[in-house]
């Protein structure tokens, strides 16, 4: 055993709710999300550096699969891997063998034979991620979006951006405010929440906290059954809005049909668009979160996007610095704890 | 000393039991200021000096330092902090601290860094020590002054300021507080 002092803090480990895999926000709970938050502050001070790297995961080899085009999240996962001086293999799914026929499990097959240490895995069906956490024998499997599941960091970004907004207006620093800056904090989720998978993570994750969380958009575009959620519905976004701290606005996922559940575009912008006058109903401290990428004219009016409250750009920076945070907290935790005691100091 | 509690001890932690005191807290000021006026006559001066705490033990020791300075030398020395976490050889068992505990105020580069800890052990913090530095520019030269040399080192390191040695058992635990100085155990609750 060494000095009490550095005993002082325990270590980071699975006992507080993190790993070995992150599939969803559900496998953190609120301990593991307030963990990954207080990790990713320190990762944030790493990023303001002059030269923003650690030599925190060397020799460990992170592996991007996406089944399904991405451009920020993609990319906030292989800088946040590189800054941690983790070698990163991205796969090319359109260069690949899943071309030539190759199944999900040969693929993750495959990749695990090189020894790699874990797996990013984005892919258009629900539950691909959690069906690769049981095949994978040693790699971690972190979900980078599942088809209409979860999109487990992008909440945890969106946190860790609520926070630190609410923070700067109190004029403190994020990692004093804990979790407890969410407890009772009012967070509307606009939009097509039904094929929103960042949608499913930010409402598990801002109820863990003890937020309100309440759903806006065409009915159409809500999911049909929310029993057991723990959210409420506001039918009128105009009356909804005065009342919220935080609105998360989604996009119109034409890909995943929303298009056919709304009449027109049209309709949908003047329904449920962000536009100016709308965003005058807000409260002035009221924090306008979007996963990106945001369709101007359609969610949010062009001039809107603009704005200091709307902190999309923001969430982009903290994205590194978040998932910097997860692929620590995994892959960093796994030495044996016993009979290393004699090593600290 | 009482008996302190550590809530947030995991899986190593339990609660710090003290078997002797072996400085006072008198004792731990004279060498507090001993070591300080040693920083100012090694480096003739504080021209370019820069104390580094490390979190977290070695921080209000630092500032402590960095007070004795400017009382005796009427200059204000620069204070940074260092969280080695990210560089540690056992990542895993090593905490991250909650605050974004690293503070560099400035470019080291050509600078004196003196890092300052509580208790110097394995070295093995120190060698993380100096590669996180490494990252905040080039330093003239780099110093180690610590309150308690306890022995066992596993890395050849040493310091040059020292407030005391204190040979110890490798399974016994050192609490350096403004309080004193105290060999212990840790027992779990």
């Amino acid at each position: 055993m060494s000095a009490i002092s550095e005993a002082d803090a325990g270590p980071t480990h699975p006992d507080q709710g993190v790993g070995p895999h992150l599939i969803s926000i559900a496998d953190l709970g609120a301990s593991g999300i307030a963990e990954v938050l207080r990790v990713a502050e320190a990762f944030a001070e790493v990023e303001r550096r002059s030269i923003p790297k650690v030599p925190t995961l060397r020799g460990k080899v992170v592996a991007t699969l996406f089944f399904e085009e991405s451009t920020r999240t993609r990319l906030s996962f292989e800088t946040a891997a590189k800054r941690l001086s983790a070698d990163v293999l991205s796969l090319a799914v359109a260069s690949s063998s899943v071309q030539k026929g190759e199944s999900l499990r040969d693929t993750v097959e495959t990749v695990e034979a090189m020894g790699i240490d874990a797996i990013v895995l984005r892919h258009r069906a629900s539950g691909a991620p959690a069906q690769v956490a049981r095949w994978v024998r040693r790699a971690r499997v972190l979900n980078a979006g599942d088809g209409w599941h979860e999109h487990p960091t992008q909440a945890l970004v969106d946190c860790f951006t609520v926070r630190q907004v609410l923070a700067e207006a109190a004029g403190v620093a994020p990692a004093s405010l804990g979790v407890s800056c969410f407890a009772g904090l009012k967070v509307l989720i606009v939009g097509d929440v039904r094929h929103s998978r960042v949608a499913r993570s930010e409402i598990l994750a801002y109820r863990a906290l003890g937020a309100e969380v309440a759903l806006c958009g065409p009915p159409s575009l809500l999911p049909s059954d929310l029993t057991g959620w723990g959210v409420s519905v506001e039918a009128d976004l105009d009356d909804a809005l005065g009342g919220a701290d935080v609105v998360s606005l989604l996009r119109l996922q034409a890909e995943r049909g929303s298009g056919t559940h709304v009449p027109s575009l049209r309709e949908y912008t003047a329904g449920w668009g962000l536009s100016a006058v709308r965003m005058a109903r807000l409260a002035p401290q009221a924090i306008v979160t979007h996963p990106g990428p945001m369709v101007r004219g359609v969610e949010i009016a062009s001039d809107v996007a603009e704005l200091p409250s709307v902190v999309v750009t923001r969430q982009v920076t903290n994205g590194v610095a978040v998932r910097m945070a997860v692929l620590f907290l995994l892959l960093g935790s796994e030495v044996a704890l016993e009979g290393l005691g004699g090593d600290r100091g | 000393m009482a008996e302190r509690e550590r809530s947030h001890t995991r899986p190593l932690g339990g609660r710090f039991v003290p078997t002797a005191q072996v400085m006072s807290a008198l004792d731990v000021q004279r060498a507090l200021v001993r070591m300080a006026h040693e920083v100012a006559e090694r480096n003739g001066g504080l021209d370019g000096v820069v104390l580094v705490g490390l979190q977290t033990g070695g921080v209000w020791l630092a500032e402590r330092i960095a007070e004795v300075l400017a009382e005796t030398e009427g200059e204000e020395v620069p204070v940074g902090t260092l969280d080695v976490a990210f560089y540690r050889d056992d990542i895993g068992l090593r905490p991250v601290l909650p605050e974004a505990a690293t503070e560099i105020p400035l470019d080291l580069t050509g600078r004196v860094v003196v890092v300052v800890d509580d208790v110097l052990f394995t070295g093995r913090t120190v060698r993380a020590a100096l590669n996180a530095l490494s990252d905040f520019g080039r330093a003239r030269a780099v110093q180690l002054a610590v309150m308690v040399d306890r022995g066992h080192r596993e890395l050849p390191i040493r310091p040059d300021y020292v407030g005391k040695n204190l040979p110890t058992r490798r399974d016994e635990m050192v609490d350096v507080s403004e309080d004193g100085v105290a060999i212990g155990t840790l027992v779990a609750r």
